[in-house]
């Protein structure tokens, strides 16, 4: 089974904070780290991998830094990195990445499987791993907490709902957004980390991958960002004090009003 | 396509440097630099220039784009399951209903399903002017392909200027297919739409970076301006029995309802009974409830108060409560009216994920916790005496 699994660099959000004095975001030293999203879809590659035998790729489109997360999928078994890294590639939004990739995988040419994170933890979109399915033509389940079986390029995988499940056959080649139920992600072996930092990543840029200029970038973006300002904090309210009945009884007065 | 300082007005002022997300900005000899590797042309330093000294060049789109005047009218998506609409659809009508005022147009329902008659009466009590209704056995549940290919259908034929669907599974999955094959910008999980009042086009503003910043974003250039947003983010207007509203039905060639995947099974599970997305209170549980016999006093206070069952990180790493329960950055989003932290610090994780709550109350006996910085009631103590306490205390309040 040759599969792909697409990962995004993101800033550890943990560390992202104000500076109160400022209102501003305060980025010094904070740490990228690959989207925790993604972790699982790079475990359950090279989980399938181990099953079915075969190849698994991970792409990520972004700066030349992005090739640490690259690495660090190729310390937990990957094959193979691929980084999208052209300066024609910024400032694309979610239409323009999910070309690019779709782009980068059609250059790769065969495979089974695409494996996405559900959504990246920066921006929350959901919206890049549809994306790619769409662009490239083939089916999707969104939100995979299981993959119950593959056999004879079907899979039978259960998608999570806000209510539950649904059981959902899949003919490949599909893609597939996890979750984090799917598994836990193992640690990179001492062997693992050493084959990937010598490993090589292969580059491509815009002229590997030769893309309609406008579909790329910012001018392939659809959607502009006109202002970004940071919220409103909120801030503590009022502490309830004494024995735990008189502090039932100002909650349900305070709360009464909300609650039916 | 680019985004670059005029060093003849700049004079190192370093505000851009404070205000840049992606930290490319630097000072070297008195002059702001970007560094384009960094940069993510977000433009955030361009409005943060008090003289006006760094310009983004706006791109020149080269696209076919549809002429806007020919756009016209808000849809909204009517997520259905089971034949049921969800309460997200009421909450977009009553914003779709708002905005087009500003715009003075029609709100427009998209029903796909199947049997779902019954319900167009309450669709247009809550604001739907027209509902567009697709029906047929194989569209009764949701599937990505069908769904996809009708709402490209009709958006070609009718040409909507606003599209509007619920930040749901489906909701995601779907219009994200729809936004690729149409070409058409589609910004998630808004927390604000507002229409610019001078250019008439949609504002779309939400939360980046876990809720750390916010963003508004357009798309002129595009039609229809798409838009996904929460649960319980807008509200639904008060259902008017004399509004009137046009039923328009339509059929496609039964080719656009075939789907390569193939929905085997939908199974509910009976823990999720209140479903988190939807419920008007949560009472969530951390490490401080020692184990998971103790969910037990939570799910008393839940029963009372018709509530839902959430928990933090810890609590789902330890096993104490299944994963569809979790609430934060690797679990869900959610917004209800009273969140209720029971033993949850308050890590970031957490918090994104519940701090748009409106009310928050957090009990913890540890009077340093994170949480207490967003509770708007907050309870230093021990939550088994608390809880419990509370329990009978709304009960009585309640006469169950």
């Amino acid at each position: 089974m040759n599969i792909i699994v697409c990962i995004k660099q993101v800033p550890e959000t943990t560390d992202v904070r104000i500076n109160p004095e400022t209102n501003t975001l305060i980025r010094e030293g904070v740490k990228s780290i690959v989207n925790p999203f993604d972790m699982y879809a790079i475990e359950e590659g090279v989980r399938l991998k181990e099953k079915f035998g075969g190849k698994v790729t991970v792409i990520t489109m972004g700066p030349p830094q992005a090739e640490a997360c690259l690495r660090e999928a190729m310390s937990m078994g990957i094959d193979e990195g691929i980084l999208l890294c052209d300066r024609a590639f910024a400032g694309s939004d979610t239409w323009a990445t999910s070309y690019t990739l779709a782009g980068a995988i059609r250059k790769i040419g065969q495979f089974d499987l695409i494996i996405c994170g559900k959504q990246a933890s920066d921006g929350d979109t959901a919206q890049v791993g549809p994306g790619i399915s769409t662009h490239l033509d083939i089916p999707q389940v969104t939100y995979v907490k299981k993959i119950e079986e593959a056999k004879n390029n079907v899979m039978r995988v259960e998608r999570m709902m806000e209510e539950g499940f649904e059981v959902i056959e899949v003919p490949l080649p599909a893609l597939l957004t996890v979750v984090k139920e799917i598994n836990e992600p193992r640690l990179p072996s001492l062997k693992g980390i050493m084959r990937a930092k010598s490993a090589k990543i292969t580059i491509w840029t815009q002229k590997e991958l030769n893309l309609d200029g406008q579909q790329i970038g910012l001018n392939g973006s659809p959607t502009q960002v006109i202002k970004i300002f940071t919220p409103p904090q909120r801030k503590g309210g009022e502490m309830l004090t004494g024995e735990p009945g008189d502090i039932a009884e100002k909650l349900v007065n305070l709360l009464k009003n909300e609650v039916h | 396509m680019s985004i670059h300082i005029i060093s003849q007005k700049c004079t190192g002022c370093a505000l851009c440097v404070k205000v840049c997300p992606f930290d490319a900005i630097r000072i070297t000899e008195k002059k702001a630099s970007i560094d384009m590797a960094k940069c993510n042309i977000c433009g955030a330093c361009v409005h943060s220039c008090k003289l006006k000294a760094i310009i983004k060049e706006e791109p020149v789109s080269t696209c076919a784009v549809p002429d806007s005047k020919d756009y016209k009218g808000i849809w909204v998506f009517i997520e259905q399951k089971n034949g049921k609409v969800q309460s997200v659809a009421y909450e977009l009508l009553g914003k779709a209903q708002e905005l087009a005022k500003s715009l003075n147009c029609q709100v427009s329902g998209v029903f796909i399903g199947n049997n779902l008659d019954d319900q167009l009466d309450e669709l247009i009590w809550h604001g739907a002017d027209n509902i567009y209704l697709i029906q047929a056995p194989e569209l009764a549940n949701f599937q990505d392909e069908p769904y996809t290919n009708i709402l490209v259908e009709l958006v070609k034929k009718h040409k909507p200027e606003i599209l509007l669907c619920g930040a749901t599974a489906i909701g995601r999955s779907l219009i994200s297919r729809v936004a690729i094959r149409i070409k058409a910008g589609l910004t998630a999980d808004c927390t604000g739409l507002d229409i610019d009042p001078v250019r008439k086009i949609l504002l779309q503003t939400r939360p980046a970076f876990g809720g750390n910043i916010m963003a508004t974003i357009i798309s002129p250039n595009y039609r229809p301006q798409m838009a996904t947003v929460r649960h319980k983010v807008m509200q639904p207007i008060e259902p008017d029995k004399h509004r009137k509203g046009r039923i328009i039905r339509e059929n496609f060639d039964p080719s656009l309802y075939a789907s390569r995947t193939k929905l085997l099974d939908i199974v509910e599970e009976i823990e999720t009974l209140v479903n988190l997305a939807e419920a008007d209170i949560i009472v969530s549980g951390g490490r401080g409830m020692g184990g998971p016999e103790n969910f037990k006093i939570l799910e008393e206070l839940a029963h009372v108060l018709n509530a839902a069952m959430g928990a933090s990180r810890a609590a789902v790493d330890s096993g104490w409560m299944p994963y569809s329960h979790q609430v934060g950055q690797t679990g869900r989003t959610v917004a209800p009216k009273i969140y209720i932290a029971c033993g949850i610090s308050g890590q970031i994780q957490h918090l994104v994920g519940m701090s748009s709550s409106k009310i928050i109350v957090a009990i913890n006996k540890d009077p340093d916790a994170p949480i207490f910085k967003y509770a708007t009631y907050g309870i230093v103590g021990d939550l088994f005496q608390i809880v419990p306490a509370l329990t009978k205390k709304f009960k009585e309040a309640l006469k169950k």
